[in-house]
């Protein structure tokens, strides 16, 4: 499934695609033409991809195909041992976790995990948890604490569950419960903001030491439909209210709410998994490196600092 | 002749206007209530019992004992760290607020003793910009947090949010950690931290500072939760169950202490602080 603002690069693709096995089917040189093509075709994605709106932007976050939790646990890690459960109610697919290795050290892994196709969004609530999720990503923190293992959080939701379940199991104090305990990780925690950081339940398991964030994807105090439903009243206008949050991974960078922007391939992750995850497997290898060596109470320290400075506000 | 005639209308006229000061009609049961009473029963309508919302300075006159309070907030002020415009540029929608409340942003507080017990007092301000939490809020409540760990103080908060503000997009979300994180200081002294949730409270400040407390009230009626009910609805397609996120709901969930009705509920703090406040003779 095709982006609108992306037709116009994959027609020219296919174009490209068909000329060459017309070449090779007849015996055929269109070398020329496909050389010209080609560098029209470059041309093409410069301009769309160098001029990406926000609202642009927030789709290519929630495109098929870019890189999920698991994608990218499957692709960076050597080993991954799944942990279920919150160890009071249920086990929530929404949110994924176990121990892991991570070239060649031991680290506590949790993340939001959306489905690649609608059956699998089904059964992983479109990435949306309940409380039992983040029940257990907190147990995973304890995990990481407890055998001292650096904690790495892959968000990717486009928010917590809205429903009465939730609601009824206290929603809003599980995800204040889960900042807390991240707040309090004695080992370095380090975030990745994959897709989509859809507020408070993206924030429950975004409480790092660093915050990184791949290009194009968009975290926010809320997501831009619901904030134009609210302010303007219509969903529709929704691409204004993108532009207007500075959402994007390069105003959160100035904001300072992220650290570090992990470069994507040129046409999008979901275009090409493979070399976004290469480009995040680098910048998760300098941050933890950066963070190796600081004593529990420093990790902590620094986290405190971190956070404790963030907001824009005038001293009378 | 003429003149006499329009100073009598004016009489009449000044009359009728005393008429709804004396008496005052009740938000939900829509009793007429003689105003004294009314102010007497701290705004719970006698009639229904219904909690009427109430300003940040009447909160404090309610919980601080009297001539004890000496206001720490106010010295922070927004500003327009994205240069937000909706329907009108967040700068003049904060001005339009600032003149109604006459603060510059959505809390109020200070030091303050609760029966004697040492404590920082803070209370949302839902009449600005519905009581969201922006840069300024989330500062605010976190130098109060710091304050209380510095002079050994309780910290009590009355809140009253419709959740993290918009107009300063992620920058409010980051308060949410910044004032949970802030509450550990007071982990480290043993100072209690009470919570009072008024109507209604949702979003961003029940999903951080305001459900973190050691012991947590709600007021009746009150609405609180994460995500609000109309969303909820929206998701869902269903009509919410009876009663759906109100005090009475959330404490049969076992997600509050206890339903406080307001002419209750000084009494109630006092106890509550008095027996968590480490120490003795702190009331001298």
């Amino acid at each position: 499934m095709a982006l609108e603002f992306e037709r116009p690069i994959l027609e020219l693709e296919a174009r490209i695609q068909e000329l060459e096995r017309t070449a090779s089917e007849q015996g055929l040189d269109f070398s020329e033409e496909i050389e010209l093509l080609k560098a029209k075709l470059d041309r093409l994605q410069r301009e769309i991809f160098g001029n990406l709106t926000a609202w642009q932007r927030v789709q290519l976050a929630r495109a098929p195909g870019r890189p999920t939790t698991l994608d990218v646990i499957e692709a960076l890690f050597e080993e991954f041992a799944e942990l279920r459960g919150d160890r009071a109610f249920a086990d929530d697919a929404a949110i994924v976790g176990g121990v892991a290795r991570f070239h060649g050290e031991e680290v506590v892994v949790v993340g939001h995990q959306k489905g690649r196709n609608t059956r699998e969004n089904i059964a992983r609530n479109f990435g949306m948890p309940h409380p039992e999720g983040y029940r257990k990503a907190m147990r995973l923190m304890d995990l990481a604490d407890k055998t001292g293992r650096p904690f790495i959080a892959f968000v990717d939701t486009p928010g917590a569950y809205p429903g009465v379940s939730a609601e009824e199991r206290g929603q809003a104090w599980v995800i204040a419960r889960s900042i807390q305990r991240m707040s309090r990780l004695k080992v370095p925690a380090v975030v990745v903001i994959l897709g989509e950081g859809g507020s408070g339940g993206a924030l429950a398991i975004g409480v790092g030491n660093r915050v990184l964030i791949m290009e194009n994807a968009w975290y926010s105090v809320i997501s831009p439909e619901s904030c134009a439903a609210i302010l303007w009243r219509d969903a529709k206008e929704a691409e204004r209210a993108a532009e207007a949050l500075k959402l994007t991974a390069r105003d959160l960078l100035r904001l300072g709410v992220v650290d570090r922007v992990v470069p994507g391939p040129k046409g999008g992750a979901h275009r090409n998994p493979e070399a976004a995850c290469r480009e995040l497997d680098r910048a998760l290898v300098e941050t933890l490196e950066d963070l190796k060596g600081l004593s529990p109470e420093a990790i902590w320290e620094d986290r405190y600092r971190r956070f404790r400075r963030l907001g824009v506000f005038e001293e009378v | 002749m003429a003149l006499d005639r329009l100073f009598r209308r004016r009489r009449t006229r000044g009359q009728a206007r005393e008429v709804p000061e004396l008496w005052v009609r009740c938000a939900a049961c829509e009793a007429q209530v003689y105003r004294k009473d009314l102010e007497q029963a701290l705004w719970v309508c006698p009639e229904c019992g219904y909690h009427h919302r109430i300003s940040a300075e009447r909160w404090v006159a309610l919980l601080a004992d009297e001539g004890s309070f000496e206001p720490t907030t106010g010295r922070v002020r927004p500003a327009d760290p994205l240069g937000f415009v909706d329907t009108e540029p967040y700068p003049e929608r904060l001005r339009r607020y600032q003149e109604k409340t006459g603060r510059p942003d959505a809390i109020h507080g200070g030091r303050a003793t609760v029966g004697g017990v040492p404590t920082v007092l803070l209370v949302m301000d839902y009449a600005f910009a519905g009581g969201s939490m922006g840069s300024v809020v989330g500062e605010e409540i976190t130098r109060g947090a710091e304050l209380a760990a510095e002079e050994n103080r309780a910290l009590v908060i009355v809140a009253a949010s419709g959740g993290a503000r918009m107009q300063e997009g992620a920058l409010s979300l980051m308060q949410m950690a910044k004032t949970t994180m802030a509450l550990d200081r007071l982990f480290a002294k043993r100072l209690p931290y009470v919570s009072i949730l008024t109507d209604p409270t949702t979003g961003g400040v029940t999903a951080s500072f305001a459900t973190l407390a050691d012991v947590i009230f709600a007021e009746p009626g009150a609405l609180v939760g994460f995500a609000g009910p109309r969303v909820i609805k929206q998701t869902i397609r269903q009509d919410l169950p009876e009663g759906f996120q109100r005090a009475e709901f959330l404490q049969k969930h076992g997600l509050i202490d206890a339903v406080v009705d307001r002419r209750q509920l000084k009494e109630q703090l006092v106890q509550t602080l008095s027996l968590l406040y480490p120490g003795e003779g702190h009331g001298a």
